[in-house]
């Protein structure tokens, strides 16, 4: 390809001179299986211009249902000047995008879209460039629009005639000029998604869908307790089922493949296999305990201010309290699917990973593969919010596929997902702190027990069971942020206990750590208000200084028509008692800026809690998207919810027993609270992030708001009603 | 012992030929059929993600057996309406933006088009209730229910 080059100088260096200057086809690196450039300094690995003006872009982030390829269409619409119709997106192929990390961490836009931008901004330019030299005119008198560069007397040149299907073969320059606000025309609209009418119609195809010619279906069978080893076979127990291909069972990996599905699913029940016993997981009834008398593998201090502990002792008024976060599934709607084949000693897997550059890497390691050899396409799945199931479905694929030559898709059971998906871990937090006679707080200190984390990947189920090669980290990294409070104390310490290990494979679950230490710290702080006797959203802004963080609570307050006085409400009698709650984010500390307003209703006989209204009121910085920002807020606070008053992993010694959504309950329709969101946008501000800023602040709000509601604090998520029963007669 | 069936699907006249007639009909529909509108979602009867119609009314072709399908009429997603003529809940689903993943679009569009054929001016509560047994996980819910209200208003 280098050969066909015509020239490599970059068009900057040459001051505007004619040059045939954009390569034919892209330059293609020896080592990595890749199919054009994917270097994240180049623009090529960005995005191409075909010789009908069409653009496609190449990203290594991926649109997992939240309206990311929507935005990146627009992004690149609008730095290129083309239209949107013009714009495809090709999004998490290890051969042919950049990669641009995880999916994760509300980083799509801040970090992927950016990245984007810069490059069609280049590309814009270097567009610029060469019209203005087949002109003979200065650039700066040019301007683009509709696909084309235009001279000031009127002459064009489409994008197509300038580059159409070349490369552009230069790197993207960090300082070219991004369009200024006013002249952005889909960039902060309400674009409609792009993928919504394909998947209001039965045209989406998901990974699920797909099938390659002569693909098998296979399952992997689990065993029944999550640490067993299957000690024997019996591939005769489903010799009878019509279709069935091939029992694979390679050291503790057991699996079936069969010529159709049903036939997997059948096989996949009924094979015997005979199964060590284990029980190695702690009591349910006694989690906590267990979770404190885990070894502490390391502290790690996330913030410190002054001597909180002296100040504390010395204080008017001390309080402390501890706070738990249950167990929780992805529980994705779909469950995990993947699609591997091997064809000439090359491993292609179709996945719904939000990672696939580094599965790429994890199913070379497994393999004992070159990792050039493997080719990871991402095809969307049912939303996933962390890493879920796919992985470890994409790795039953792999060895299943090996295993009979043939491709083979996977799809987990519905309680293989409950089960065996990653959980996010069991978190608890104490929390201290001190008052002054004027109710001032003088001192502030918590702990956060959460597992030991990496910034590596979860392992493979596969791997792990099998005893094949995997990383073996512990993971979630990057769950302490948000302990660390945003309020002006005059003592602080902050502490997270990583803990030597946690009852489950852990992972990221929408808002992992930032959740629930937000929801512990601001609903202690709400403790703290009470116990002042001031009205919460007041001493909030009494101890907040940043601006953008008091705006968003002020405006959320005007947004619910927040009346000021303190919790608990007065009016105790009647069976429905009804509160409000406030409560508040700025994400890590750094970005996004989320309040809330939750308003409740308590019925004291059942001890069930209503949800009546949730206000929010946002700020990340520049909207890309507005109506995509507020499905995303609405999805936070749904979901959110759902996980705050109703979902708990339970178990038993040895497995998962909450296998179904019977067992593993979730919001329904008519428990669903009127959702109001207030969106702050700032165009000439980075873009943060909007995917999960907004779960932060669900947990503390509803605490906030049942305290309001009945003068009982609620510690435990979920907030069952059992538990709200039992807090009610303890008062 | 393979058995052929006759049906009627999204108007055209089918055979499926199957070892099991107690498969669900869904891997019919999805395998033998190439209709991919349905999903899997749990296989038993809890979430509505494999939701068609038969004989009109929403079902959950995860526990219909194919084999009891022979003669009956079956709807799925891709035949509910068409893309210059989308079905009046399609509509207001793209209209007001109902979708995330979508997923579970399959079975909220599906079961509220069989819902609104029952009751066509119905009540926010009763469109809740309606759909009380359909999960979304990625939080659409509020949008699916302004959804339904606008097909029921638009009908
Ligand atoms: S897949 Fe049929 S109801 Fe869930
Ligand atoms: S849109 Fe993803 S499950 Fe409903």
């Amino acid at each position: 390809m280098d050969g066909m080059q015509l020239s490599r100088r970059g068009l900057f260096g040459t001051g505007g001179a004619l040059v045939v200057s954009f390569a034919l086809g892209g330059a293609k690196p020896a080592a990595a299986w890749t199919e054009k450039p994917v270097a994240l300094e180049q623009v090529d690995s960005f995005l191409a211009i075909d010789a009908q003006g069409r653009v496609t872009t190449y990203v290594g982030k991926v649109d997992l249902g939240t309206g990311l390829r929507t935005g990146f269409a627009q992004i690149a619409a609008d730095e290129l000047d083309v239209p949107m119709t013009a714009v495809s997106v090709v999004e998490g192929d290890t051969a042919l995008t950049p990669d641009q990390g995880p999916t994760y961490g509300s980083l799509g836009i801040q970090i992927g879209g950016v990245q984007l931008r810069q490059a069609a901004a280049t590309a814009r330019a270097l567009l610029v460039a060469e019209a203005a030299s087949r002109f003979g005119l200065p650039a700066e008198t040019l301007r683009t629009e509709d696909g084309a560069a235009i001279a000031p007397d009127g002459r064009r040149i489409a994008y197509a005639a300038l580059v159409g299907g070349k490369a552009f073969s230069r790197a993207v320059d960090p300082g070219a000029t991004i369009k200024p606000p006013e002249a952005r025309k889909v960039v902060g609209k309400p674009v409609p998604r792009v993928d919504i009418p394909d998947k209001v119609m039965g045209r989406f195809a998901y990974v699920h869908d797909l099938k390659l010619p002569g693909m098998l279906h296979g399952r992997a069978v689990r065993p029944p307790a999550m640490g067993a080893v299957a000690e024997a076979v019996d591939a005769a127990s489903v010799a009878g089922i019509p279709g069935i291909v091939k029992v694979v069972h390679e050291k503790g990996f057991v699996g079936v493949v069969a010529k159709t599905e049903w036939a997997a699913i059948k096989a996949q029940a009924a094979l015997k296999v005979r199964w060590s016993a284990w029980a190695g997981l702690p009591e349910q009834a006694k989690l906590w305990e267990h979770v404190r008398a885990t070894p502490v593998a390391q502290r790690q201090v996330t913030s410190e201010k002054g001597d909180p502990a002296t100040a504390i002792k010395g204080a008017a008024t001390t309080l402390s309290a501890s706070y738990d976060f249950a167990i929780h599934t992805h529980g994705s709607m779909g469950p995990s699917c993947a699609v591997a084949e091997f064809k000439d000693g090359r491993l292609t897997v179709w996945t719904a990973s939000q990672a696939t550059h580094n599965l790429r890497k994890q199913l070379a390691l497994m393999l004992g593969q070159p990792v050039e050899q493997v080719r990871c396409i991402y095809q969307e799945g049912a939303g996933c919010y962390g890493r879920n199931g796919h992985e470890d479905a994409a790795a039953d694929a792999v060895l299943l596929a090996k295993a009979v030559g043939k491709p083979v898709r996977v799809q987990w059971m519905r309680a293989e997902e409950h089960g065996w998906d990653p959980k996010g871990p069991p978190t608890l937090i104490d929390l201290r702190a001190g008052l002054d006679a004027q109710g001032k707080v003088v001192g502030w200190e918590s702990e956060a027990f959460i597992p030991k984390g990496a910034g590596g990947n979860v392992d493979l189920v596969a791997a792990e069971l099998g005893g094949l090669p995997r990383e073996n980290l512990l993971s979630p990294g990057n769950i302490v942020h948000n302990l660390a409070v945003p309020y002006g104390f005059p003592a602080v310490r902050t502490t997270c206990l990583r803990l030597e290990s946690t009852p489950f494979r852990p992972s990221w679950i929408r808002t992992p750590g930032r959740m629930q230490n937000t929801y512990a710290s601001e609903a202690f702080l709400d403790e703290l208000a009470a116990a002042a006797g001031k009205d919460p959203l007041q001493f909030r802004l009494e101890n907040l200084d940043d601006p953008r963080g008091r705006e968003v609570l002020e405006r959320c307050a005007r947004l619910a028509n927040w009346q000021a006085r303190p919790s608990p409400q007065r009016d105790q009698s009647g069976e429905i008692l009804r509160g409000r709650g406030v409560t508040y984010v700025k994400y890590e500390l750094v970005r996004t800026y989320v309040a809330g307003v939750a308003e409740v209703e308590v019925n004291r006989r059942t001890g069930e809690i209503r949800v009546t209204e949730f206000f929010c009121t946002h700020d990340c910085g520049q909207i890309i998207n507005p109506d995509a920002v507020t499905a995303q807020i609405e999805g936070n606070v749904v979901s959110t919810l759902s996980r705050t008053l109703k979902e708990e992993l339970t178990f038993d010694r040895g497995t998962v027993t909450s296998l179904d959504w019977a067992s593993y309950r979730t919001i329904t329709f008519p428990e669903v609270p009127k959702i109001t969101v207030e969106l702050i946008d700032r165009p000439a501000e980075k873009p943060w992030g909007a995917g999960e800023p907004a779960a932060a602040i669900v947990p503390s709000a509803v605490s906030n708001a049942v305290y309001d509601a009945t003068g009982v604090r609620l510690r435990s998520v979920p907030f069952s009603p059992a538990k709200v029963r039992a807090a009610l007669q303890g008062a | 012992m393979s058995q052929t069936l006759a049906m009627t699907v999204n108007g055209r006249a089918v055979s499926v030929t199957v070892d099991d007639p107690e498969m669900p009909l869904l891997y019919a529909l999805r395998n033998d059929l190439g209709l991919t509108g349905p999903h899997y979602g749990c296989g038993l009867g809890q979430c509505g993600a494999c939701t068609v119609h038969v004989d009109g009314v929403a079902a959950r072709s995860c526990q219909l057996p194919v084999g009891a399908m022979a003669g009956k009429r079956i709807t799925t997603l891709e035949g509910l309406g068409t893309a210059g003529k989308p079905h009046p809940v399609q509509a207001a689903f793209i209209a007001e933006q109902a979708v995330q993943c979508g997923y579970c679009a399959n079975g909220m569009i599906m079961e509220s088009a069989s819902f609104l054929a029952q009751t066509p001016k119905p009540t926010e509560a009763q469109v809740r209730e309606a759909l009380a047994s359909n999960i979304c996980r990625c939080g659409t819910q509020p949008r699916v229910v302004r959804a339904v209200l606008r097909a029921a208003a638009q009908a």
